[in-house]
């Protein structure tokens, strides 16, 4: 069964951020997402403005799966990325795995900078979020969640 | 697949509402999101037609509150209830953690249950979940309605492993949070299990 809990930790969760921070600034981005394929976002950096940013990674996932399933019906494997244009702002997506990185970008930047800069920050992406998941695992026997009371549930819906 | 963030200290889980087309699923999020107070909910997400069917999902997030000083997210889907949009409710199950059945009380639309519901058990297969290990609830919707099945003979075609069962009219908010809360709790436990 494919059903599992992925934990991430603080120092990896500011690795993360770092390399979001700098990509943002060496792409002249708007904002820098990092999200699940599922469609939540694991952390982003940048202006997000009034931007709601759970709706905009759960977009992002079902805009990738929706491209993914596409990319199958036409003898693709995958689209790794994605691109969106628009009259000021545009989103590149990159797809790292499990993992999402999407730029959100205006005329400041460009399409093919914002690809050079994010194919770098891929692969430190995907290092960091291999070592999460697999701590992840011993994570989950020692974490809070396993002393977890019916009180406490109870308490949620009271 | 449940999201635990240690830095932020936030828990993710995703819900999905599945069932035929027009039992009212989008009419339960609707319902849920009307009656949240507005720091505990985002936006509710509606990709639809034009005639306002269900095109690929309704999406709203819900913070139910804090357990153990995280801070508890629910994302709440909806698929599409028409037979042929099956690839989007494909897509919609992955990282599911938890399930619930909105099941047409009426008497027509009993085949269209029973074809669902198949359908939601060989879906959940295709994407490596068992329905048996899942957190579960059965919504019978639409109680007010003249031509319902009694609950009885729809318990006996629908039920599958003894998961709980609410009796809903999702339009007036009858059974609809005690359906999200009883999933919810599954999905917890669960975590505790795990």
């Amino acid at each position: 069964m494919s059903h599992s809990t992925f934990i991430i930790q603080e120092q990896h969760f500011q690795k993360l951020k770092t390399i979001l921070a700098r990509l943002c600034v060496e792409c002249a981005g708007r904002v820098v997402f990092l999200v699940d394929r599922d469609g939540q976002t694991i952390a982003f950096h940048g202006d997000i403005g009034d931007m709601d940013t759970t709706s905009f990674s759960s977009l992002a996932a079902g805009n990738v799966a929706a491209t993914s399933s596409m990319a199958k019906l036409i003898g693709e494997d995958v689209f790794p990325a994605v691109f969106h244009e628009g009259e000021r702002e545009s989103i590149f997506i990159s797809v790292i795995g499990r993992s999402l990185l999407v730029v959100v970008f205006d005329e400041r930047s460009t399409l093919g900078l914002v690809k050079l800069r994010t194919k770098r920050a891929s692969f430190e992406v995907a290092d960091i979020l291999e070592e999460a998941s697999k701590q992840s695992a011993f994570s989950m026997n020692n974490s809070v969640f396993a002393e977890i009371t019916d009180e406490d549930i109870d308490s949620l819906f009271s | 697949m449940t999201f635990i963030n240690y830095a932020s200290r936030e828990i993710n889980c995703k819900i999905v509402y599945y069932g035929p087309g027009l039992c009212g699923k989008t009419t339960n999020l609707q319902y849920i999101y009307d009656s949240t107070a507005p720091q505990a909910k985002g936006k509710l997400i509606s990709l639809a037609t034009e005639t306002d069917r269900t095109l690929f999902f309704d999406f709203m997030p819900l913070e139910l509150g804090t357990v153990r000083g995280f801070k508890t997210r629910f994302h709440l889907y909806t698929v599409p209830g028409q037979v042929y949009y099956d690839a989007s409710r494909k897509l919609i199950l992955k990282g599911v953690d938890g399930v619930v059945f909105v099941a047409d009380s009426q008497e027509e639309r009993m085949d269209a249950n029973i074809e669902s519901l198949y359908n939601l058990e060989e879906n959940l297969e295709s994407q490596g979940y068992e329905l048996n290990k899942l957190p579960y609830v059965l919504q019978m919707n639409k109680r007010d309605l003249p031509n319902v099945i009694p609950m009885e003979d729809l318990t006996y075609e629908l039920q599958k492993k003894g998961e709980p069962i609410f009796e809903a009219v999702a339009t007036n908010g009858t059974g609809v949070f005690d359906t999200l809360k009883a999933v919810a709790k599954q999905v917890l436990t669960e975590l505790r299990k795990s």
